[in-house]
């Protein structure tokens, strides 16, 4: 080791600063569910479980958590159909264009997020598609592909094609191969390629703004309206304090898949 | 990986299915497309179609009173209202500006962090840190605007801090605010990968450097800051890229207006042509960075 003492010293302390800010505004959110005051004034007034008794009988946010199930689920089928399809196209055979298919699956990530939904919003207006659970899932699945491929295609990659050589040395076909051999070798770089999907897509808001139309509403959606009503905010909190429960299960799944990359390969 | 030998030694009757296989398994190019038709549909037709679309908008009219748009009805009155105000280009600049300032504050904010659990923390720390770091990423984005907005609020947490001081909270209509909440949002996406960068940094070359005479200081300019460059800007993407389009944090923790918040008013408010005309200012831009990117070799740190 190189590093003198006093900077060892010094960037354990930075560590932990910069730890502490990244924590601070989620610690404050979890204090403030159960602050009792009605106008989320700081130091909390008073502990009170009124405001998750609220959220739960709101059939608004119910319904908006549903909305939301259902739009991830469905950003995610298609997400893994068009990411493992192209997975097994770049991977598997050589052909012109290959190198453009990458580019053309990063843009939509790479891209800001109001280009892409500005650009399906004006899509969905100049053909005449009505805005709804439709809409959203077509802008979610858009950029999601991208997840699918990268996490199908680095295990492709790491995949021997020996077992499938074998498989068809044996008698069996396309079909039976890719079911019983290529199938079970991608199972965990299938899930958390959905994981991560599921997870952007039950987040997003950016996109889902231009594409959701006046009588959808996601949770994002609804926590996005709510922030600007001050008589909202204690309820608002509530949903934000499980939201951040929730966030822990795909970092723990993901840990248990196949290390911290699988969760930091989030984009 | 388990495999069901029974199956694969006696192979069912050629059925219809089986005798596909057969047939495409002599046609390497028909499996190819097969492959790849719905995921160039999806991506050649719909996404990139939509952006052709928006492209023919900022070209189009709208009507004033209903705010839909003419299509077919060319005119270049959408660019000649971005020409021919001054905010435009105010806006424009304000948001690459904001987008270059936050990618510098969380670079240098995210070394140290990075460089400790790199090469300083032991091993168990270090799994700890790096989930310590991708907790806050996965946490919801809106969760953590509403956050910093009750961390500003007149009555929140910063005035409750600067209260014995005798000052005033921030509110929610500082343009710094903005700055604040970007940084805090994008670092994960900053740390990650430089931290990446900085674990395939070998510590012979460290020690080497050493033993040829050269300082701390030289050694980190002159051998960790090469070797991690690329992953530096391949972070920079995100924390510029993110920045330059994001309409929710300026509304919701400052009054200040950027170039999303352009795109949002204007298509929310009927003028559709003057909004997609001034998406191409973010496109164009992140075009030319990730070409920049590109040439630094941040693709291979992705």
């Amino acid at each position: 080791m190189t590093e003198a003492g006093w900077v060892r010293i010094g960037l354990r302390a930075i560590t932990w600063v910069i730890l502490g800010f990244l924590y601070l505004p989620l610690v404050i959110i979890v204090i403030n569910a159960f602050n009792e005051s009605a106008f989320m004034e700081w130091p909390p007034t008073g502990f009170s479980l009124r405001w998750f008794e609220q959220a739960i009988t709101n059939s608004t946010i119910v319904q908006a958590f549903v909305t939301s199930i259902v739009v991830a689920l469905g950003a995610v089928a298609i997400a893994l159909v068009l990411g493992t399809l192209a997975a097994m196209a770049v991977q598997r055979y050589a052909f012109f264009g290959r190198t453009s298919i990458s580019f053309l699956l990063v843009l939509p990530i790479a891209l800001p997020g109001v280009i892409t939904g500005i650009a399906l919003s004006s899509t969905f207006q100049t053909i005449g598609i009505e805005f709804g659970i439709l809409t959203i899932i077509t802008g979610h699945a858009t950029f999601c592909i991208v997840l699918a491929y990268n996490n199908v295609i680095a295990r492709l990659r790491r995949l021997p094609r020996t077992p499938e050589e074998a498989s068809a040395d044996l008698g069996a076909d396309t079909w039976i191969t890719f079911r019983r051999i290529t199938m079970p070798g991608m199972r965990t770089a299938l899930l958390s390629g959905a994981l991560l999907a599921f997870a952007l897509s039950f987040d997003e808001v950016i996109v889902t703004v231009f594409v959701a139309g006046a009588g959808t509403e996601t949770i994002p959606l609804f926590v996005l309206a709510s922030m600007q009503r001050p008589t909202a905010l204690p309820v608002v909190n509530v949903v934000a304090f499980v939201l951040i429960l929730i966030s822990v299960i795909p970092v723990y799944i993901a840990q248990r898949i196949s290390g911290a990359e699988a969760a930091g390969a989030r984009i | 990986m388990t495999i069901d030998a029974s199956a694969l030694v006696a192979p069912p009757p050629a059925g219809r299915a089986r005798r596909l296989a057969a047939w495409l398994h002599a046609r390497p190019r028909l499996q190819l497309w097969l492959l790849l038709a719905l995921p160039l549909f999806w991506l050649v037709v719909v996404y990139l179609g939509s952006l052709l679309i928006l492209l023919l908008n900022a070209f189009w009219t709208s009507d004033s009173f209903t705010g839909k748009v003419n299509p077919f009805d060319w005119s270049l009155a959408a660019f000649e209202q971005i020409l021919g105000n001054e905010v435009y280009r105010t806006i424009a600049l304000r948001t690459v500006g904001m987008a270059l300032l936050v990618t510098v504050t969380d670079a240098l904010l995210a070394f140290p962090i990075a460089y400790y659990m790199a090469r300083i923390a032991s091993p168990r720390t270090r799994a700890i840190l790096v989930v310590a770091v991708l907790l806050p990423l996965w946490a919801s984005y809106l969760v953590k605007i509403f956050a910093w907005r009750t961390v500003f609020l007149g009555n929140g947490f910063i005035a409750w801090l600067l209260a014995p001081f005798g000052v005033q909270g921030p509110g929610t209509d500082e343009i710094a605010n903005s700055w604040i909440v970007f940084s805090y949002l994008w670092l994960p996406y900053m740390i990650l990968p430089i931290f990446a960068g900085l674990e395939r940094v070998p510590g012979s070359l460290l020690e080497a450097s050493a033993d040829l005479g050269a300082k701390a200081g030289t050694t980190f300019r002159r051998v960790v800051l090469p070797i991690v460059f690329p992953a530096l800007v391949a972070g920079s993407i995100f924390t510029f890229s993110l920045t330059l389009g994001d309409y929710i944090v300026p509304s919701l923790v400052s009054d200040a207006k950027f170039i999303g918040n352009v795109i949002y008013d204007n298509s929310a408010l009927g003028n559709f042509p003057v909004a997609a005309a001034y998406s191409l200012v973010p496109i164009a831009i992140m075009l030319v960075y990730l070409l920049i990117a590109r040439r630094l070799g941040a693709f291979d740190s992705l």
